[in-house]
């Protein structure tokens, strides 16, 4: 894991203080909340409908022991016990004081962790592939340049006051783990025809009311010129977007506005021009230097538990479940990735308690050398872990009510907080994930179902990811009564589509039944191996449709 | 009412913004964009520092290759939401090289000066009651820089490598 220097742990400690001056001046009166808000929202701070929530930023996703014990204690001390693990990868307190906050924040600091850049119109926390640096399939670990794009990005004077947020994914992998297609923009790490390393640099991806799947800027930057390039594309961004309409400044409309073409000869000029004064190269060395500090753990050499991992072993059949969604290929031969679910049916998606977050602190020392990861659909992954441990580990998560076996799977559900928190939101969402898990709590039913991915958004903000989702579900307030539309056919994948309306909204007492019929359409209309995107895509909407509003009364 | 600040300290202001439809004084002017396109040729000849005053959403590449014969280009923030000033100023000091004096004016925070000091602004127009000790403390609340700027101050990087 990357751990502060002086100069990083100087900087964020000035910021905390930088803050406390704010909150300070807030608070005496001398800021106006107008003036304060864009202070507050560059640290993190929201107001939401029943206190200030506080977004604490996990960069790329991964957390060392010390941290998650820190985010226990702050859950414990300053909120009601419990924290939300986000799409963003990030982590919400949702019931924090204002007079709190830089005390939390100094205490996020002794841990090496800081709210910089978690909210506002600014460069957002950076996000990354969850098996990064576990997995067999990536070409290399993506967070070291996810590294070097937080330090960038850290307030960057020019960047600070963009027309809108900005996210950042990095990916390194064939299969998409991070959504890269829809972020503002992202660098998937790739090989040339020479074998070389280097970035391919999308843009303009993104969800919201107008969704749009990312445009291709360039299909390979040399290792040195990465961030000339990213801050290229910033450049253009902030200097040509609309200021004039909330909704259509964020960096996909400037696009297919202006057409990828013309937005890629913009910022082709601005990258000629930044590479010139070469301020901004990236040496090999210190490349180097930051992935040093991702270099894989000492791995043990181990057979391949070969029974472990691909037959029934023993009979536990809740461990061979768990295992069989649960549980992904390592790099490393008798290595495992484990995933922990945050999704147990009945629970809110995402949230785990100050217990439980302690818990996991242990099974990260004692299985995963110290380290876990979050993951964007809200789960968290213990990336190296010995095979022969799993059978403890699981005995452990079921101890603690974490062992739920639905990784991918129907009740791996992605839901905003929505209307019970958010006072952006027209409807609830947290309700709608519960009842729909409980529909297909049948653990058979789940796996003959197979991949089948639900999100669920409780506005056209999209936090929940609904236009990616294989079935996603979008609440809407009509006079007062919350209803909920269906798309069918997203995927945030490598396969990345938005999906297709359905048609009316459902009411909150028929949008599990609606979600049912549609899934027994697909079970009825599959060909082998076709998970239910596959089939969509194949048959399209009318069946699916169809069988949606039969019992629904007109 | 405002005041000027320049180089680190108060300074009286020697310019005189002109409305687009006002006759001409003498001495040091500002005019809009749009009364520099228009009155170009007599404004260059004038033998009196001149500066431009640009809008938001006006590129000082529109200014063409007459910005270096500008004595000052002034640049608004019409709400400080509006950052596109620091992506102007930085535009200036290392694309087009612009030596003169950039000057921020309108709608912006105590918390932006430091950003639009590394950006490359050395002017600003403040309220009546901001003090010197306030730009100080703006400027000098975190010590270290990640990225390279107009400023061009040394970075963390750079730091590190010499240590």
């Amino acid at each position: 894991m990357y751990r502060y220097d002086e100069f990083d742990a100087k900087f964020v400690a000035e910021r905390v203080e930088q803050f406390r001056g704010q909150v300070a001046r807030r608070l005496s009166g001398e800021l106006t909340e107008d003036q304060f808000k864009p202070l507050r929202l560059m640290n993190g701070l929201y107001l939401q409908l029943h206190a200030y929530m506080l977004r604490i930023a996990v960069p790329y996703g991964t957390l060392s022991s010390r941290q998650m014990r820190k985010l226990a204690h702050i859950a414990r001390r300053y909120d009601k016990g419990f924290g939300h693990f986000t799409t963003r990868t990030n982590l919400q307190f949702n019931w924090i004081k204002l007079v709190d906050v830089p005390d939390i924040l100094a205490e996020l600091a002794s841990v090496e962790m800081h709210c910089i850049q978690t909210s506002g119109n600014c460069i957002r926390n950076v996000t990354a592939d969850q098996f990064a640096g576990a997995t067999p399939e990536e070409i290399e670990d993506p967070r070291p340049l996810s590294e070097i794009i937080r330090q960038w990005s850290s307030l960057h004077p020019e960047f600070v006051f963009l027309a809108r947020k900005f996210k950042i994914a990095v990916g390194a992998t064939p299969h998409d783990r991070a959504a890269l297609q829809f972020h503002d923009m992202a660098v998937d790490i790739v090989k040339n025809e020479q074998g070389r390393v280097g970035y391919k640099v999308i843009a303009g991806g993104g969800m919201g009311r107008t969704p749009y799947i990312a445009h291709v800027m360039s299909e390979f930057v040399e290792r040195e010129d990465i961030l000339a390039y990213l801050e290229a594309v910033l450049r253009v961004y902030n200097q040509d977007s609309r200021r004039d309409n909330i909704h259509k400044q964020r960096i996909k409309i400037l696009i297919n506005a202006i057409g990828p073409e013309e937005m890629r000869r913009r910022v082709a000029r601005e990258f000629d021009e930044i590479k010139r004064t070469g301020s901004l190269q990236l040496p090999q060395a210190e490349l180097d230097r930051i992935a040093a500090y991702f270099a894989p753990p000492a791995f043990e050499a181990l057979p391949d538990a070969m029974p472990l991992l691909d037959s029934k072993n023993g009979g536990d059949r809740a461990f061979e479940n768990w295992k069989k969604t649960n549980v992904h290929k390592h790099r490393a031969p008798g290595y495992a990735i484990a995933t922990i679910s945050l999704k147990a049916i009945g629970q809110v998606p995402g949230d785990a308690s100050a217990d439980q977050m302690d818990a996991i602190a242990d099974l990260m020392d004692k299985y995963s050398v110290g380290e876990i990861r979050v993951s964007h659909e809200q789960n968290l992954v213990l990336p190296h872990v010995k095979q022969k441990d799993l059978p403890a580990i699981f005995a452990r998560l079921q101890a603690i009510d974490l062992a739920t076996p639905n990784a991918g799977l129907i009740t791996d559900i992605i839901a905003c907080p929505g209307l019970d928190y958010c006072d952006l939101a027209n409807a609830r969402s947290i309700p709608v994930a519960q009842r729909i898990a409980k529909k297909f709590a049948d653990l058979d039913r789940q796996h003959d179902i197979g991949e089948l991915k639900i999100k669920i958004s409780g506005c056209i903000n999209a936090c929940g990811h609904h236009h990616a989702g294989h079935i996603g579900i979008l609440g809407v307030d009509k006079k007062g009564v919350e209803f909920y539309q269906l798309q069918l056919g997203g995927s945030g994948a490598e396969d990345a589509s938005i999906g297709d309306i359905m048609g009316p909204g459902f009411g909150e007492h028929e949008i599990a039944g609606a979600v049912e019929r549609v899934v027994n359409v697909y079970l009825k209309e599959r060909k082998t191996g076709e998970r239910f995107l596959d089939t969509y895509r194949r048959i399209g909407m009318a069946k699916f449709k169809e069988a949606a509003y039969e019992q629904v009364p007109a | 009412m405002t005041k000027l600040l320049k180089s680190g300290a108060f300074a009286a202001d020697p310019f005189v913004s002109v409305a687009d439809d006002a006759v001409l004084p003498d001495g040091d002017i500002i005019v809009s964009l749009a009364r520099f396109q228009k009155e170009r040729e007599s404004l260059l000849a004038r033998n009196a520092p001149l500066g431009v005053r640009l809008q938001s959403s006006q590129s000082p590449e529109l200014l063409g290759d007459d910005v270096n014969r500008l004595s000052l280009v002034v640049l608004e923030f019409p709400k400080f939401r509006d950052g596109r000033a620091f992506s102007w100023a930085r535009m200036l000091r290392t694309r087009l090289g612009f030596t003169g004096e950039i000057r921020a004016v309108g709608d912006f925070l105590f918390d932006q000066v430091n950003y639009q000091h590394r950006v490359g602004f050395d002017a600003w127009e403040v309220p009546d009651n901001f003090t010197i000790a306030q730009f100080q403390k703006a400027l000098g609340e975190i010590s270290n820089v990640y990225q390279p700027s107009a400023d061009g101050r040394k970075t963390i990087r750079d730091l590190r490598a010499s240590r």
